[in-house]
This record gives C-alpha cells, sequence and structure tokens, in this order.
C-alpha cells in the first residue's frame, strides 16, 4: 500500500479545493517546506500569506482574515502553534469564533531526536480546554482528506493535529465511511476496546489482529473527533467490553485517556487502561524508537490487554 | 457636528457608566475618547445600517479594558440602544469588561494585550486581497507595546505594505503599576515605528482637530501603514483623574462624580 503523510493529503485537499474556491487562505510561518505545502504556495500565491517565524502573529492574522470572509488554514508546527499561540488561538480564533482551522504539523514526538521544544505531547491537553475549539487527529491519509473536505464545509474554529512521516492506510478508498464527530470502527469485537488517535490506530489495528490470534477479540475505535468526542461510542464500548485501554501520541494528562477516562467514569464505570506518553521529557529516537520505549506499538498495546482481561 | 462637544458627552456618559457599575478602566477610557469619536462621528463609513457590508470600515480596540468608551460611542451612533448599558457588567450581561463581537459593532473580542494590530494586519490582507477600499484601524496602549506580538505585526503590516491600514498608540505614559518609563522604556516611539518602515505623525492624542487631520492624512499615504502616535492624558477632561496612575481602574466616588461632571460641563460651556 501507498504510504501518504497525512499533512501532503492535506495539501492537495486544500489545492483541490482553492481552484474553485478564491477565499481558502493558506498561512504559514517560515513551515511551507516542512508543511508539504511548497506546491500550494507556487501554484496559489494570491492565497498563500507567509508570516515569518511568528506564530503569535501567525493565528491573529488568520482570525483578522477569518473575520472578513476568508477561509483561514494555519499551518505550523504543532509544538509552537498550540502553546505559543494558545493566547491567540483561545481570543482570536475560538472566543472570537473565527473561520480558522489550525494544522498543528508534526505532532507528537514526530520530531524525535529533536527534543522537547519541537515535541507537542500536550496539545491535545491545550487546544481541548479552550472552549469553542474542536481538536481532530485523524489516522490517515483517507481520513485525512474526509475531514478536511468537512471542515471546508463549516465556519467553525478547529485544530487539526498530523504527523511528519508517511502512513500506513487504515481504510479502504472504496469502502472508508466517515462521518463527522463519529468515531470509526476499525475492527469489531466484544472482548476489549482499544481506543486511539492519529498515528496510534495503526498500531491499535495490528495489536487486534495480534490478539485475534490468540481468541481476543478487540473493538478497535478511531477517535479521530477528540473534542467533540463520540461519547455515545465510548459508552458502548464500556457496556459491550470487559475493559477500555485508550492509545495517545500525547502525554498521560489532559488527552484522550483523560477524557475517556471521565466519560466512562460518569455513565458507565469500567476499567481504562491510559497508554501514552510520560509526564517527563521522553526518551531520545527517531519516534518509532520512542514508541517502542514506552510500548506504544502493537506488541505493547496486545501486551497490555493481556495483562488486563 | 461639534466633536468637542461630543466628546465632553460622551465623557459623561462614561464616568456614568462606571459609577452606577462601579468598575471600569476610567483613565485609559477618558484618554481615547477623542480618537473614538474623531473615527466614529467623522471618519469610518461604519453605521449600524452596514455592519454585515463587507465594505465596512474595520475598528478594533485592541486595548480593550477601555471598552467602556467604545461602549458609549456605540450606543451613542445606534448600534444597540443606550438602555442596554444599564446591564454593564451585571450577572449574565453581554455587556462585559472588553469588547466581544456578540455586542453590535464589535468586530473583535479583545482584551488580552498585543492581538488587536495582528488581527488588523489579517483584515486589511483581505481587503487587499479582494480589493475592497475599506479601511482598518487598530487602537493600542502605550503599555501593550510591551507585548512582543506587537511588533510581529507592525513588521508584517509594512513587509504587506498595508497602507490601508492605521495603528494608534494612545500614549498617556501611564499602566497601572505607574509611569510607562518605570515600568519598561517606551521611549522614541516614533523612532521605532519609522524603523519599521511605518508612516509616522505623532500629534496631541486629545486635540481632535489634530486627529481629524493626522486620520486624514494617513489615507493619503501610498505603500506603507501608518501609525498615528496619540500624545494623550491619562483621564483626560477631569483634573483629579488625569495624569494620575491610581485612576487606571478607580471608582469615582458619589462626591467625585459630582465633581467630574461639573468639571465636563464646564469644559463643554466653552465649546458651545
Amino acid at each position: 500500500m501507498n504510504k501518504i503523510a497525512n499533512k501532503q493529503e492535506i495539501c492537495n485537499v486544500l489545492l483541490e479545493a482553492s481552484a474553485q474556491d478564491k477565499d481558502i487562505i493558506v498561512l504559514c510561518s517560515d513551515s511551507r517546506g516542512s508543511a508539504s505545502l511548497v506546491d500550494f504556495a507556487k501554484e496559489r500565491p494570491a492565497q498563500f500569506v507567509e508570516v515569518g517565524i511568528a506564530e503569535q502573529n501567525l493565528v491573529s492574522i488568520s482570525a483578522g482574515l477569518a473575520s472578513c470572509g476568508k477561509k483561514a488554514f494555519a499551518v505550523s508546527p504543532a509544538s509552537f502553534l498550540t502553546t505559543r499561540s494558545m493566547e491567540q488561538a483561545k481570543v482570536d480564533v475560538a472566543y472570537s469564533n473565527t473561520n480558522v482551522t489550525l494544522i498543528g504539523i508534526s505532532g507528537g514526538v514526530s520530531y524525535g531526536a529533536l527534543g522537547m521544544t519541537h515535541h507537542s505531547a500536550n496539545d491535545i491537553a491545550a487546544m481541548a480546554s479552550i472552549p469553542n475549539m474542536r481538536v481532530y487527529l485523524p489516522s490517515d491519509h483517507l481520513q485525512t482528506g474526509k475531514l478536511i473536505r468537512a471542515l471546508l464545509q463549516d465556519k467553525k474554529p478547529a485544530y487539526v493535529r498530523v504527523g511528519r512521516n508517511a502512513v500506513e492506510p487504515i481504510y479502504d478508498e472504496a469502502t472508508i465511511s466517515f462521518e463527522m464527530d463519529r468515531a470509526m470502527v476499525v475492527t469489531e469485537g466484544q472482548d476489549v476496546a482499544i481506543i486511539a488517535c492519529g498515528e496510534m490506530v495503526k498500531p491499535a489495528k495490528d495489536a487486534a489482529e495480534l490478539l485475534k490470534s490468540k481468541g481476543i477479540m478487540a473493538r478497535v475505535l478511531d477517535m479521530y473527533c477528540v473534542k467533540p468526542i463520540d461519547e455515545a461510542a465510548v459508552i458502548k464500548a464500556a457496556k459491550e467490553t470487559k475493559a477500555i485501554v485508550t492509545v495517545e501520541e500525547h502525554t498521560i494528562y489532559g488527552g484522550l485517556g483523560s477524557m475517556i477516562s471521565q466519560i466512562t467514569a460518569a455513565h458507565c464505570p469500567t476499567k481504562v487502561i491510559n497508554m501514552a506518553l510520560p509526564d517527563a521529557p521522553v526518551v531520545t529516537g527517531k519516534s518509532q524508537e520512542v514508541f517502542d520505549h514506552y510500548g506504544l506499538n502493537a506488541k505493547g498495546i496486545a501486551k497490555t490487554v493481556m495483562e488486563l482481561i | 457636528m461639534n466633536l468637542q462637544l461630543k466628546a465632553c458627552d460622551i465623557r459623561k456618559d462614561i464616568i456614568t457608566l462606571i459609577h452606577r457599575a462601579k468598575t471600569g478602566h476610567i483613565g485609559g477610557d477618558l484618554s481615547v475618547t477623542d480618537i473614538l469619536v474623531a473615527l466614529y462621528y467623522k471618519h469610518l463609513n461604519t453605521t449600524p445600517e452596514n455592519i454585515d457590508n463587507p465594505n465596512r470600515d474595520r475598528f478594533i480596540l485592541s486595548k480593550g479594558h477601555s471598552v467602556e468608551s467604545l461602549y458609549c460611542v456605540l450606543a451613542d451612533c445606534g448600534f444597540f440602544p443606550k438602555e442596554d448599558l444599564k446591564t454593564y457588567s451585571a450577572y449574565a450581561s453581554k455587556y462585559i469588561g472588553h469588547p466581544n463581537n456578540k455586542i453590535n459593532g464589535i468586530e473583535m473580542n479583545t482584551g488580552s494585550l498585543g492581538h488587536g494590530l495582528s488581527v488588523g494586519v489579517g483584515m486589511a490582507l483581505a481587503g487587499k486581497m479582494d480589493m475592497r477600499d475599506y479601511r482598518v484601524y487598530a487602537v493600542m496602549g502605550d503599555g501593550e507595546m510591551e507585548e512582543g506580538s506587537v511588533w510581529e505585526a507592525v513588521t508584517a503590516g509594512a513587509h504587506y505594505k498595508l497602507d490601508n491600514l492605521t495603528a494608534f498608540v494612545d500614549r498617556n505614559h501611564l499602566q497601572i503599576s505607574g509611569t510607562t518609563e518605570n515600568i519598561m522604556m517606551q521611549d522614541k516611539q516614533e523612532e521605532r515605528w519609522a524603523a519599521f518602515g511605518w508612516h509616522v505623525i505623532s500629534i496631541l492624542g486629545n486635540d481632535i482637530d489634530a486627529l481629524d487631520q493626522a486620520i486624514t492624512e494617513a489615507k493619503t499615504i501610498k505603500g506603507i501603514p501608518t501609525v498615528i502616535i496619540a500624545n494623550t492624558t491619562k483621564g483626560c477632561g477631569v483634573s483629579f483623574m488625569e495624569n494620575q496612575a491610581g485612576w487606571h481602574h478607580r471608582v469615582p466616588t458619589d462626591a467625585e462624580y459630582e465633581q467630574a461632571i461639573n468639571e465636563l460641563n464646564q469644559r463643554r460651556a466653552q465649546y458651545e
């Protein structure tokens, strides 16, 4: 299967849609190369705004454009976009309710050995804590494409986090069934539910295969819509399976796992194990090495499930 | 319209509003009043009838804590009933202590300093993209110049040659803890903005005629944005509030209220 980076798919969709829709404006903070937006900048110069290395300005300028009818896409490394510009995201985007989509590229530990300055292991917590800010972590390029097309149809603020690397498809182009703000069922199962988002959906899916060979049927939910989270799917999983394992490329606090634990505690108490990055600077390594170190891979997820049920 | 008289009336409205609600940033309200009056009664094409018109001029009160001044101007211009302001700062009111765009006539939510000029850059860029001839005005405080993000916006405004953008610095030399010079050096504003590539006009910012001329001049400048350094007096118009950092957000007592209104009535009589 062709591996395509989700950020490349974002560029493809925006390039295609902007041919007709001249209100689509893409903004970068000296990040067009790392965002795979060089082609967009070349082909749509009138719809591309470079703000230089100034992420706060990036977000506020986007909000100003949006307030004048533009569909602004502010694209910058997730680490800087979400916390350096958090104030601008809160006030100028979410609170002012402007049609800005914040695209955090190279999210999580994508930058690997570049270290904690470049990691965004707290972006879900930061963005999800802001009222009127939606948070999406798509898993593969097909879902990413569907998500960006859906976001082009509404006028509300959103944050989308994607990774740096090309990822294997989770879905099939012919059969993918996407509904906005509804978790996607990757595999069906009644023994355990594995709920993951972003690049962790792939190892969750692979873990389900490993478990199947041991007679354990895992329900894998792709919770790309971290906020608004699909609460009904979580409650259903809590009721219909014996336990839940959450998996995310994010710190243990304030991310997908925290939210799912809140929902189950309130509506359907069940055992929930949160698999995530530690509350500490992560080990040095390429992103896959970091995942492997913390057991955020198919084997590690399967092991957690086996110990749980 | 006699703008001097209007400015006196707006000042009385501000003081009445703050005295009644027992809250508000009275010093900055009074220093920025003339800027708002010059814009809303002389220059902005924005009216209650065209608030959705894409060709309307855009105004951003980046020093959002002076919202009482903006409320009084907007109400007087008919963007919402003056009666509404009786709920200012009251439980569940939408008339809160900083601008928010749930209120007719307010474009963007402000209150966190250092955002408004960047937002204005975005609005001005949109105007250029769509070849519209509206103008964008952003009013900042001089203490606000301490926010680093302001200078990101100043750089971008010049880079994109936004001659449809006019910034104001309400240079009243005071911020909540004392003089701007003691808190963080703010000298040479004119040189700073000029060095970033802006057309700089420095005037007495409580002089309506000077403001009128400066705004008119800004409209004639092509290829670069304009900043109007408005050298103002914090608490302008009320003798005991002028140049007093303590009046940043003090609420007048009943006696102080009476004295302030009397002083403004006397000031008004001079212009009649």
